[in-house]
Order: C-alpha cells, then sequence, then structure tokens
C-alpha cells in the first residue's frame, strides 16, 4: 500500500511525541484503543484553566503509520486551540488532510476519541459534567 | 562492501528464478517451442524429451520415480488436486479428512470446500511449538478417514512437522498421506520412502523456479494411489491433469530441483549461519522479542519474532528498505492478525508486532548485518512512540488493562 506524503511526513517526524505528568490537574489524558487491535492512542493536553486554551499537547502512539499520523497531526491542531474548538475537530477532517484510504479510517476516528477522551478526563478532574456528545465513541 | 537497496528477504512468498534457470528455459520459448503432446514431429519430441528430464530431476530429489510427477500451475492446484482427487476418488470408502488450523489456504479452503459438499474435516490444533500432536493425530483416525494432510513445513514459521511420524501411522491404518511440500522440498531432506508420503505438492517458485509451474508426486506402488482429474480435457499427465504441458516452465522447475538437491547441504548450512546471524543480533541489541515457533524444528532459512510493543506494519514503514512481511492485521486483505499465530497461541498483540524473515539463496552476510541495525534503530525509535512500551517500562501489566474495544 502506498502512503500519502503527508502520512510519511508525520511517521518521519512525529510532531509533540512525549508525554505529560497524569498528575497535573490542569493535564487531560485520553488512552483509546487496545492492543489486540493493533491501535493504542495516548493524547494528553495541557489546558489553561482560566483561558481553557491547550498550551501543550503529547502523543505516544502504538499502531500503524496512520494511526501515528492521525494522532500526530491532531497533536499540532488542538495546540492553541480550545477546549470547545478542539472538540469541533472531526475525523473526516482528519482523513481529507492526511489522504488516508477507506481501511485506514478508522485510524482517524481513534485520533477523534483520543481528543475527546483527554478532554474528558481534564472536565472530570475540574468536576464538569462531560455530555454523551463529547465522550469518546469507542 | 556497500549493500545494494532494498534487500530482498521474503523468500517464503517468492524467489528470484536463479540464472542458471533461465539460462536452461530459454531454448523453450523460442527454437524448441514444441507441444510435448505431439507424437509426430521432431518439435514435439523435443518438448517431451524435456520434460522427462524434468520429471527425472524432481523424483530424484524428492527420492521418487519420472513416472510419479504430474505437473501441474503451481502448487495451489497440486493441494487441490491431491485433495479433490482423493475426496472423489474414494467418497464410498469414506469421508472423514484429517488436516491441521495452520495449512496454507489452498488446503485449508480446499477442505472448507469439501464440508460443503458431505466430507467432514477435522482441523488439528498445534501445539505452542506450531507442530502437530501425535497424540491428537491418532486420536482424531476414524473407520470412515480416507486423507491425511499435513504441511511438511509451514510458511509463516517455518516449522516443520513430524512428517515420518505421521507417515507411519496413516500407512498403518491404511490412510492416504497427502502433503504440502511448499517450503520444505529444496530445503531439507525430502524422501517420499522413507516418510511414507503419498502425495506431495511442490511449486517451482519457491525454490528458485518459475512461477506459474508446480509438481504433484502420486506414488504409484505399495499403495498405488488413484486420483480423479479436477481439470477434464485431453487426458494428460495419465489423465490426471489435462492441458498443453508449460514446457519452459516444466524445464525450469526441473533445473531448479536438480541445482537445489546438488546444493542443499551446503546451501542449507550457509542459511542457517545467516539466520542465526540475524536472530543473534537482533536478541543481543533489542528487549522484549520472541520466536514464534520451534527453533529446533525448524527451516534454516526462517525467522519469525516479536517486537514487543510495535505494531507490525509501522515497522514495515520504517524499513522499506529491506522485504520482509508481517502478522500484522494491518498488512491482511481481513483486518485479522495471522491465523497461524493465533493457533500457537501467540496473543493478538503480539501477532500485530511480529516479522517473518525469509533468507534466501542470494541474500549475504552484509545484507543481514544491514537488517539488523536497520530494524534496532526502528524498533527503538516506535518504542519511543508506543504508549504500551512507556506502561510496560512503569511496571504496568498492560494484560491486565481494561481497554475500551470498539
Amino acid at each position: 500500500m502506498a502512503y500519502s506524503e503527508k502520512v510519511v511526513d508525520h511517521y518521519n517526524n512525529p510532531r509533540n511525541v512525549g508525554s505529560l505528568s497524569k498528575e497535573d490537574p490542569n493535564v487531560g489524558t485520553g488512552l483509546v484503543g487496545a492492543p489486540e487491535c493493533g491501535d493504542v492512542m495516548k493524547l494528553q493536553m495541557k489546558i489553561n484553566p482560566d483561558t481553557k486554551v491547550i498550551e501543550e499537547a503529547k502523543f505516544k502512539t502504538f499502531g500503524c503509520g496512520s494511526a501515528i499520523a492521525s494522532s500526530s497531526l491532531a497533536t499540532e491542531w488542538v495546540k492553541g486551540k480550545t477546549v470547545e474548538e478542539a472538540l469541533s475537530i472531526k475525523n473526516t477532517d482528519i482523513v481529507r488532510e492526511l489522504s488516508l484510504p477507506p481501511v485506514k479510517i478508522h485510524c482517524s476516528v481513534l485520533a477523534e476519541d483520543a481528543i475527546k477522551a483527554a478532554i474528558g478526563d481534564w472536565k472530570k478532574k475540574h468536576g464538569v459534567d462531560v455530555p454523551a456528545s463529547e465522550k469518546p465513541s469507542h | 562492501m556497500a549493500v545494494k537497496l532494498p534487500i530482498y528477504m521474503d523468500n517464503h512468498a517468492t524467489t528470484p528464478v536463479d540464472p542458471r534457470v533461465v539460462e536452461t528455459m530459454l531454448p523453450y520459448f523460442t527454437e524448441k517451442f514444441g507441444n510435448a503432446a505431439s507424437r509426430n514431429h521432431s518439435f514435439g519430441w523435443a518438448g517431451e524429451e524435456a520434460v522427462e528430464t524434468s520429471r527425472q530431476q524432481i523424483a530424484s530429489l524428492i527420492n521418487a520415480t519420472p513416472k510419479e510427477i504430474i505437473f501441474t500451475s503451481g502448487a495451489t492446484e497440486s493441494d487441490n488436486l491431491m485433495i479433490k482427487g482423493i475426496a472423489e476418488m474414494f467418497r464410498e470408502k469414506g469421508n472423514h479428512i484429517i488436516t491441521q488450523a495452520i495449512e496454507h489456504k489452498a488446503v485449508l479452503d480446499t477442505c472448507k470446500n469439501l464440508e460443503k459438499h458431505g466430507f467432514e474435516v477435522t482441523y488439528l490444533p498445534v501445539q505452542r511449538d506450531g507442530r502437530v500432536s501425535i497424540e491428537d493425530l491418532k486420536a482424531a483416525i476414524k473407520p470412515t478417514t480416507i486423507l491425511i494432510t499435513i504441511m511438511y513445513a509451514n510458511n509463516e514459521i517455518g516449522v516443520i512437522n513430524p512428517i515420518a511420524e505421521i507417515g507411519k501411522i496413516a500407512k498403518e491404518h491404511g490412510i492416504f498421506f497427502a502433503v504440502d511440500g511448499v517450503q520444505a522440498v529444496g530445503k531439507v531432506p525430502v524422501d517420499v520412502q522413507k516418510d511414507n508420503i503419498d502425495m506431495l505438492a511442490i511449486s517451482g517458485h519457491k525454490i528458485y523456479g518459475p512461477k506459474g509451474v508446480g509438481a504433484l508426486y502420486v506414488r504409484r506402488r505399495n499403495p498405488r494411489v488413484q486420483l480423479s482429474a479436477i481439470i477434464d480435457g485431453g487426458g494428460h499427465e495419465r489423465g490426471m491433469r489435462s492441458g498443453t504441458l508449460n514446457v519452459p516452465g516444466i524445464v525450469g522447475l526441473g533445473k531448479a530441483c536438480e541445482i537445489a538437491q546438488k546444493e542443499m547441504p551446503e546451501e542449507a548450512a550457509r542459511l542457517l549461519g545467516l539466520r542465526e546471524r540475524l536472530r543473534k543480533g537482533l536478541e543481543a541489541k533489542l528487549d522484549e522479542v520472541f520466536i514464534n515457533g520451534s527453533m529446533e524444528h525448524r527451516l534454516p532459512n526462517n525467522l519469525n519474532m516479536s517486537f514487543a510493543y510495535v505494531e507490525g506494519e509501522s515497522l514495515l514503514m520504517g524499513i522499506n528498505d529491506i522485504a520482509v512481511s508481517s502478522g500484522s492485521a494491518c498488512t491482511s486483505a481481513t483486518l485479522e492478525p495471522s491465523y497461524v499465530l493465533k493457533a500457537l497461541g501467540v496473543g493478538e498483540d503480539l501477532a500485530h508486532t511480529s516479522i517473518r524473515f525469509g533468507l534466501g539463496r542470494f541474500n549475504t552476510q552484509e545484507e543481514v548485518d544491514y537488517v539488523i541495525d536497520k530494524m534496532v534503530q526502528v524498533v527503538t525509535k516506535l518504542r519511543e512512540l508506543s504508549p504500551l512500551y512507556e506502561m510496560a517500562k512503569e511496571g504496568i501489566d498492560i494484560s491486565k488493562m481494561k481497554w475500551q474495544t470498539a
């Protein structure tokens, strides 16, 4: 299978690889997927409690090149956005940006889920209710 | 010496044609193009003579007689012919067939097809080392069993079955024994007499011969095996396989067998040396790598290894100047990880991280060293990217975690 140039670029130069402290009250952590399915994404965001702006985002992914690229792109996109803006990112945006083929659409779904899971975790830490629409679909 | 890229190390999938084989084949495309079935002119005679030479070369490699060799379009056809041919010919005698879980699809799907036509098939499980258990086999035999079909060596893990023992049991019970010999013939000594094999499927392109040609050994004495044909027509190949013979392909297959027989001891030792260099190199430089299948009963050119916490397809993407294959779901059409590794009891998480290295005649030590360095570099990079590796290093038991599966 041939990969798009953008997938190859993210795979070769993944953006924002790493981890933030899970204990930090301003950090939300999303861990989605499962090893037996061949994909696990961990997405973390440091969110400013006053401005609700995502100041930092880090990821680690076990998965194919498209999964790595989807999560790498997600960290790039959420950085500098507010929580509400980040929640409006759809998996189809990721599919379009990376030119993912149909068999790799689940990678983009997982990345969208990871964004929601990380923000959900942060909201929970701050005692905010997470509406069903913002919960990960998987 | 500089290594020429890309490196081909996927010799269980196919092999390049040996230049000596190509050279032998060439005249049969042009000046010696006759139909081997043309009995009344010299063009036909030249074709027939070439086909008979090939039969001799193949028979010699497996300790058979030339008349016991039938030519086919490849091992998938040979597998179909030996299984369906026996099933149809002996269905009055019984309808039970024994095979095993990690056969090639050419055998498994043929058996599944027969199940739709009133046959009963037992799929023996394999042990953790990838071999069939003799006790399981004995227990599966019934009065209605007409055929046991077990592969000589597996195409993913290279594990060699106890073929001589199985052959002995089949013979004692008067059951036909059909063997998919694709990965073993030409790589390790295969002797149809010693192993009591009644039918043996052979492929040209796995032994440095051309694609599109294969053979089937069909025993003629003790017992004489009769098969129903699956392709009808001009009655070629003693009526077992009609169709004009692919003379250039057959010439190539014969020459490939001749070379394999002559060079096997030396080649097997060399490939074993390279395989062990690869294994030791990877094990020395990487933690948490696991070999899939028996190391003791294994083809000299195979290594199947899981690189925990690194998904197979992303690994292949990082080593894109090396041609190998992976048991990862992402590399298969079905999105399921390897059924072979699953049958061995390898967890799905580790199956997704497996790589199959298939060494071959044209691989060099320099290439092996390059592969080791590249694998170490890419696995290390991807582990830095892997949340699972991070969790494992923190002492979290990943197998006990609750994952949100779709």
